[in-house]
């Protein structure tokens, strides 16, 4: 099948992640962010990065580009799309994803190894690990606080539509230590942790982000 | 010429690290009046002549959309002589 990665200006991890696209088994196809072309693609992937500067919001500016009214539009039919890190905050942005991603709590840029669980096995992108599952994988960025209201975070935690949350201390204070959520159909997923740069130990943390990038097919066998 | 200014100020409930981090360096200056301090963002929007109603309008469409993002954030719009 084939997943497209969008690169956007200033977009920075589109090659790990159609490298993990490719490893989890699927033809990566490069999107570029001012095309109106999704190129007859499965799935989209936007990657982490500092889109558009992170000026104004993160993800604020990217959500308006021609690309991502076609992504938007695929999603809202089913469409798998996953977004990393700044993928994550331009979904929120896109309104694909409720919430926000804000400062981290101590204001500083995180990057290091960090343990998540899986707590939501039935998504298009999380279908191949174990509900309860622990990986770790790499988390880097300065605002990876998910906020939101108290009804819409009753609302995610009462239909499951949490995906991952960090293990052990919060990271950035997210509330509920929610590191990834989903849509209520199962096929928009935010993270803010990197699993594209754990799909081989020699260059990551572990290969435990993988499942992410194999998960997509199982979704299209179904 | 008229000025359009756009107050951006995250919702009362939402955590400001950035507030909170400038609230704890005010003491250390010696500067002891503060209670709180919550940052924002402005926008100061150029217009020929007086703004117009439509014109107004159109700024708090802009501002919903994209200056501010609803879902953390509130907004304020008013004209600056």
């Amino acid at each position: 099948m084939r997943v497209g990665v969008i690169t956007f200006p200033g977009t920075l991890d589109d090659r790990d992640a159609a490298r993990a696209v490719v490893a989890g088994g699927s033809e990566a196809v490069s999107l570029w962010h001012a095309d109106a072309d999704l190129k007859n693609v499965d799935a989209v992937i936007l990657p982490g990065g500092f889109s558009y500067g992170d000026y104004l919001r993160c993800g604020a500016i990217s959500r308006f580009a021609p690309v991502m009214s076609l992504v938007i539009e695929a999603a809202g039919k089913g469409m798998p799309v996953l977004g990393i890190c700044n993928g994550f905050q331009v979904l929120c942005e896109s309104h694909l994803l409720p919430g926000a991603l804000t400062r981290n709590s101590d204001l500083h840029f995180l990057c290091r190894d960090q343990e998540i669980e899986i707590v939501n096995n039935t998504t298009a992108w999380t279908s191949s690990y174990k509900s309860g599952e622990k990986i770790v994988i790499p988390l880097k960025n300065g605002e990876g606080s998910f906020q939101c209201d108290d009804n819409t975070l009753a609302q995610l935690e009462g239909e499951g539509h949490v995906i991952a949350r960090y293990v052990g201390q919060n990271p950035n204070g997210s509330r509920n230590l929610i590191a990834g959520i989903t849509n209520a159909r199962g096929n928009v997923v935010g993270l803010m942790p990197h699993p594209e740069h754990a799909i081989n130990e020699l260059t990551g943390p572990s290969a435990q982000g993988l499942g992410f990038f194999t998960s997509i097919l199982n979704a299209m066998v179904k | 010429m008229a000025k359009i200014v756009v107050d951006v100020m995250l919702k009362p409930e939402i955590l400001d690290p950035q507030g909170n981090a400038v609230a704890s360096a005010l003491p250390r200056l010696g500067f002891s009046f503060a209670k709180s301090v919550r940052q924002g963002k402005r926008f100061e929007i150029e217009v020929e002549g007086e703004p117009t109603a439509d014109q107004l309008a159109q700024v708090e469409k802009a501002a919903e959309v994209l200056l501010s993002n609803p879902v953390i954030e509130n907004f304020v719009v008013r004209v600056e002589k």
